[in-house]
């Protein structure tokens, strides 16, 4: 184990002081989960009948279904009914300036090279920081909504906009699809919403940085994103910075409804908690993320960097019902130490000559396993439907496992579907080749960790490719030798 | 420059340099030749830091340093290099992006400057003609897919563009036909100077032809039983190893 690995361990389980806003005053609800925890959420937030009863029909729904145990991964038990599904945000000590900051947590922004504001942000130091982050964002807005693209908290939106929440909210992942959708259904906290016009071609990234009130909504998070006919938009989630949570459960659900022609990028890089050395207090990351391609000629295309979490369980998945529409699916997942990873993609192929294209790859180090599972699904009615799946597995050490779970369904002969599958290792010679050049083992590894994932980080937006690849560099230091 | 005394070195269980003593000044080129086994290329392997070859015995001085004590990474930025027999791949990462992490953890580790795009494309440029490279090779993945030649071409590419003091060629001359040869060949002969030392290690004659040596050491079972001038590899040519054998098994 590294030094700098450790580092990270100790600056994750310090704690981390994420976007609370301080104007909130909130007690908690007590652990366990009801119809009347349901109801206390639904009230806090000052919620319509209409979305209690939603809240209501999801919970009642939850209650009939079971934990799916298919995933290749393996934790103990969880009991629901040990979880706080509404938690009041802790005012944590405050930091007066950087230097009063650990230089160990500094050296690791440093090295992902995290801006002084972003890194002032991060650690709490609120004063000005909060004020930069604030106008920046204000000024953001304003320019969306000269456009009028909406974007905002969920909670706003129900309120400003209840028509678009009430019309997609849930259209694309209905309340009762799987055990953790209908749990966030029930219990989301908050998450944001985006609406982009017709032929509005969103001219900057969209990333919930830029969201004012972006309070932790980590826990059960929900997002919705609306792109009208011949519309535009790049969403970026999550950051590249470590985060803690002190909820172990997460269940998220992202939703994405593309009309015809309409273009939508979603990137993630995700960077949970994920645990201490012997794989104790990472986050149970359960997400359910799906995009409908409704309109013909529409496209949505997933890219996702996994380095965190304990356990993670998600397949960001594209239904192409429009003719012509397009999924892609870029994913690098890495694990190490105790994680455990069951990811991939679905692409249900409806509409006549759709296409999608998966490219996975997974990094595997420590004791961590890392399982790929993907659907492509072609319907009777796909004439002339295409898929293209890349399942690359790289192994650092013996003590890790890859796995690639495929499962390809076709009811239509006119469809062509290719599958390809490598697992290599990185090998003792290219770390040598590297060293035998001047090149430290450190940046060895990076180099050709970052070489093998590039045909996925190149389809990140510029600015997030860039930390993206240090971040794997960091997650898997000290993994080789 | 480098002066190698009593060196033993095994790999696991295996003893494979049994004593060997070398002596190599800046300007000379020396070429180490020898059976099949002989470890021709464990002694390319200890000088450049392989782990997996303990040194047993013997001491390695280079410009006045213990050259075993240094990291392979450090042994680099001191201007060791070797281009290796068998190049490996790094798919995604092109030759340039690799060289130029290269070039500038050299140069960081030798106190100077990192090279920024402008100079380092431009001195890219000049070392490729000294190779006869072309820039297309060198924007795909180093080595992927390249042939025999192109690798070989590609390791006296990375050569020019460190420059080093201590060249050891592995086996360059392996796996190549003889225009290739030629070139790679040429490349290294215009990196010859008075300042820098080369050891080849060869099977055959042929390279010699063409990187005229100053001298000639035949390497048997671990040790330098035989040294000459260039007329030796001549001899080894025309006579094979078998006679230096027996010379080895009447002592």
């Amino acid at each position: 184990m590294s030094k700098d690995n450790q580092v990270l361990e100790e600056l994750t389980s310090k704690e981390y002081e994420h976007g609370w806003t301080s104007n909130i005053e909130m007690e908690s609800a007590p652990k366990g989960l009801n119809e009347d925890i349901v109801r206390f959420i639904s009230a806090k937030k000052n919620e319509p009948e209409w979305l209690l009863e939603w809240r209501l029909k999801a919970y009642r729904h939850w209650l009939t279904m079971k934990e799916p145990t298919w995933p290749n991964v393996s934790y103990p038990k969880i009991n629901y009914q040990d979880v706080i599904y509404y938690a009041a945000p802790k005012q944590k000590a405050k930091v007066n300036s950087l230097d009063e900051v650990d230089p160990e947590l500094l050296k690791t922004f440093e090295k992902l090279g995290i801006s002084l504001t972003e890194q002032k942000r991060l650690t709490g130091i609120a004063v000005d920081a909060v004020l930069d982050s604030v106008s920046v964002a204000t000024t953001f807005k304003e320019k969306l909504g000269e456009l009028g693209i909406i974007f905002c908290s969920f909670s706003e939106a129900v309120k400003e906009h209840p028509e678009l929440i009430k019309k997609y909210l849930g259209s694309v992942v209905p309340m009762n699809d799987n055990y953790f959708a209908a749990l966030n259904s029930a219990v989301f906290s908050d998450g944001s919403f985006c609406y982009i016009p017709k032929g509005v071609r969103c001219p900057m990234e969209l990333s919930t940085y830029f969201r004012i009130n972006a309070a932790n909504t980590g826990q059960f998070e929900r997002t919705l994103i609306v792109a009208d006919e011949g519309s535009y938009v790049s969403y970026l989630e999550g950051c590249t910075a470590p985060q803690r949570d002190e909820n172990q459960l997460h269940a998220a659900v992202v939703e994405i409804y593309a009309m015809k022609n309409a273009q939508v990028k979603y990137s993630t890089v995700q960077n949970w908690y994920p645990g201490d050395k012997e794989g104790k207090g990472g986050i149970y990351n359960f997400v359910t993320k799906r995009a409908l391609c409704f309109g013909d000629h529409s496209k949505v295309s997933w890219t996702q960097v996994e380095t965190g979490s304990s356990i993670t369980w998600k397949y960001p998945s594209c239904v192409l019902k429009g003719d012509y529409s397009s999924g892609e699916f870029y994913s690098v997942a890495v694990t190490n130490n105790y994680q455990q990873a069951d990811t991939g993609t679905k692409m249900i192929h409806i509409g006549k000559n759709t296409k999608s294209r998966i490219v996975s790859k997974g990094i595997s180090a420590g004791h961590s396993q890392n399982s790929y599972r993907g659907q492509v699904h072609i319907m009777k009615r796909a004439e002339g439907a295409r898929n293209f799946s890349q399942c690359d597995s790289l192994l650092m050490g013996d003590k890790c496992g890859a796995h690639t779970f495929p499962y390809i369904d076709v009811e239509n002969n006119s469809a062509k579907v290719e599958h390809e599958a490598t697992t290599s290792k990185i090998g003792e010679d290219q770390i040598f080749y590297c060293l035998q050049r001047g090149i430290d083992e450190e940046s060895a590894v990076a180099l050709i960790v970052n070489g093998y994932a590039k045909e996925v980080l190149n389809q990140l937006p510029m600015e997030f490719a860039v930390e993206a690849q240090k971040l794997l560099a960091l997650t898997l230091e000290g993994s080789v030798g | 420059m480098l002066s190698i005394k009593n060196l033993h070195a095994k790999i696991e269980d295996n003893q494979i340099l049994n004593g060997l003593n070398l002596e190599v000044k800046a300007g000379e080129v020396h070429a180490i030749m020898g059976p099949n086994g002989s470890g021709k290329s464990t002694l390319a392997s200890v000088l450049a830091g392989r782990e997996e070859f303990e040194v047993t015995e013997g001491t390695v001085d280079y410009l006045g340093k213990n050259l075993l004590e240094l990291a392979p990474e450090e042994r680099a930025r001191e201007g060791v290099f070797l281009a290796f027999q068998y190049p490996v791949e790094i798919p995604g990462v092109s030759t340039i992006n690799f060289m130029k992490t290269a070039v500038n953890q050299v140069r960081e580790g030798r106190g100077q400057a990192p090279l920024d795009a402008v100079s380092f494309l431009s001195l890219m440029k000049e070392k490729m003609k000294l190779v006869e490279i072309d820039q297309s090779l060198l924007n795909r993945s180093l080595n992927e897919g390249f042939s025999g030649g192109e690798k070989k071409r590609n390791e006296i590419f990375q050569m020019a563009m460190l420059e080093p003091k201590l060249a050891i060629l592995d086996e360059t001359d392996s796996g190549l036909d003889i225009d290739a040869l030629r070139i790679v060949a040429n490349g290294v002969n215009k990196l010859r100077d008075k300042n820098k030392a080369i050891i080849v290690v060869t099977h055959y004659q042929r390279l010699l032809e063409y990187i005229v040596p100053d001298f000639v050491h035949v390497l048997y079972k671990g040790k330098i039983v035989k040294s000459g001038t260039k007329d030796l590899a001549l001899e080894l040519e025309a006579k094979g190893y078998d006679w230096i054998k027996d010379e080895v098994a009447v002592v």
